[in-house]
């Protein structure tokens, strides 16, 4: 199935997530709001995509953006399901209800970038030690270890 | 330290009996958990009751410091994410760059790829397979998958001069052509390949005792692999046809012919034994591209030095000996990429072994934990 019939075909079946779809780089990204997030995943579930291929995060200027990266074998289509979290206060829900596959996935995104994720069973540090301080891919993380490269251009 | 008893613990069961739960600490350095993995498992008797895998140990910030160089800097660093296979990393990244700054490949660069990945895939499965058998107790079979890999490391030599962390392909193409005499000695390999292949099938696969340790041990369903993200061996070992070159083709791989071997009972038998069937499926795709393959430049012109792709973010997946391997990459305009993540394979299948490992003898969770096949400098990052 190539982009545009997912589009029409998300459409069809879920008007109302229609508005949120776009196109990037031939990929469909469908943003939604954070607390719609769930639900959004779930319908998505029942579309079709059935495995969750990549979860992550992006420390914008001004929020911190989680990324879900679904797949479907069915229709052998993939999406990005996106939605925005607040620096301050990082909060989402959980997707591992849906697919057990965010179970590590998740304790990735909240180990460096301190994204909590509610309902999530078991939501630890995975690649850092328990009592490291604070969240190394956030933009404003600060190590005496990380070196700035110098501009040579 | 290797393997320690943390403690020892009386527990009450419903039943009204007592059983004595010893805790056992497995790693982060034992010869058998394939690199620094620390494995705490709780046991009842020798049944493990709960196996708790602790990563990170190999832990280098990979993806933090990929934004701090330019996208070409990056590509020595994706090199040692799965050291095992470098190839696919580099060439992942390179999917994703070239993805997000609209580069494209000529064909002779994607033949080279689709060659050396292959020729990386047999290397990654021997490394597999035989260290896999090693766990086990098979030493001799890990000796001779061993000599096949090494023949497979001295063609990359005479490539590229590296033998394990190549740093071959580069946004826009690959870094060399391939020398005098190359293709002669790839195609012996791939003859001499097949029946070495024959004779393992038959040392090891056939073996009373292998079939004894790894049938019926650490089975995963086809919808349990699926619903964890499961992918490459470990879910074809389950019988999920899903193979990205297959279903989800990329660079020149719809114009070779080839089979996607599945298990159908997704123990650690079929998972392994998937992994000597691929090996003959990438003989046949090297031999095809290297007989297709046709004489022209193999990096694009007018590449810039420094790259600077328009802000956005871009997603490209490739098929490695591991699973589906992804890179992410957002760009912000600048020359240096705003977030970089791997989607690695090695991390994700390593998620099932507290599933796969309840309820097995402790031995066996040394054979699950080979059969999954992690390489840890993947999963660590």
């Amino acid at each position: 199935m190539n982009i545009t019939e997912l589009r029409e075909h998300l459409c069809e079946v879920y008007p109302d997530l229609c508005p949120l779809f776009s196109i990037e780089f031939g990929d469909g990204v469908l943003v939604v709001d954070c607390d719609r997030l769930f639900s959004a995943a779930s319908n998505l579930k029942d579309l079709g995509f059935d495995r969750l291929g990549m979860v992550t995060a992006v420390d914008r200027p001004t929020h911190l953006e989680l990324v879900y990266r679904l797949h479907s074998r069915s229709m052998s289509a993939a999406i990005f399901l996106k939605c925005t979290v607040d620096r301050e206060s990082p909060v989402a829900h959980s997707l591992v209800d849906l697919w057990p596959a965010a179970l590590w996935q998740e304790r990735e995104v909240y180990d460096m970038f301190g994204i909590v994720f509610e309902a999530h069973p078991d939501l630890r540090r995975i690649l850092l030690p328990e009592e490291w301080e604070g969240y190394p891919l956030r933009k404003d993380y600060s190590d005496r270890r990380v070196i700035r490269r110098p501009d040579y251009i | 330290m290797g393997l320690t008893v943390e403690s020892r613990e009386c527990i009450e069961t419903p039943e009204g009996g007592v059983v004595e739960e010893l805790v056992v600490n497995i790693g982060p350095s034992h010869p058998s958990t394939h690199g620094v993995c620390r494995v705490i498992a709780h046991l009842d008797g020798e049944i493990v009751t709960r196996a708790e895998p602790v990563i990170g140990y190999l832990h280098r910030g990979i993806e933090k410091m990929a934004e701090n160089r330019t996208y070409l800097q990056v590509v020595p660093l994706t090199d040692r994410l799965d050291y095992v296979g470098s190839m696919y990393a580099n060439w992942a990244y390179c999917r994703a760059v070239e993805r997000l700054a609209g580069i494209r490949v000529p064909e002779r660069a994607e033949y080279l790829r689709v060659v050396v990945c292959e020729l990386q895939r047999i290397a990654s499965h021997m490394m597999s397979i035989g260290s896999a058998a090693a766990d086990s107790g098979a030493a001799t079979m890990f000796i001779y998958a061993f000599d096949q890999r090494e023949r497979i490391i001295e063609l990359f030599e005479a490539l590229c001069g590296a033998r394990l962390t190549y740093n071959y392909v580069r946004p826009g193409g690959v870094s060399f052509d391939l020398p005098d005499g190359w293709t002669e000695t790839a195609l012996d390999f791939c003859r001499t390949h097949r029946e070495a292949l024959n004779e393992m099938d038959r040392l090891y696969f056939g073996n009373v005792i292998t079939r004894g340790r790894l049938k019926g041990v650490g089975v995963l369903s086809a919808d349990d692999a699926v619903a964890w993200g499961a992918s490459g061996p470990v879910a074809r070992g389950s019988g999920v046809n899903w193979d990205l070159r297959k279903h989800d083709t990329y660079s020149v791989y719809p114009r070779f012919d080839f089979d996607v071997p599945t298990g159908s009972n997704g123990d650690c038998y079929d998972r392994t034994r998937v992994r000597l069937y691929e090996c003959y499926e990438s003989c046949r795709i090297v031999e095809q591209a290297l007989a297709q393959m046709e004489p022209g430049p193999i990096r694009t012109s007018g590449m810039p030095r420094l790259l600077a792709p328009r802000p956005g973010d871009a997603y490209d997946h490739i098929e490695s000996a591991r699973g589906s391997l992804g890179v992410y990459l957002v760009s912000d305009g600048s020359v240096r990429p705003y977030r970089m993540k791997v989607r690695s394979p090695a991390f994700c299948n390593l998620a099932l072994l507290p599933m796969l490992a309840e309820g097995h003898m402790l031995s066996d969770l040394v054979v699950i934990l080979g059969s999954l096949d992690p390489v840890f400098g993947e999963v660590d990052r």
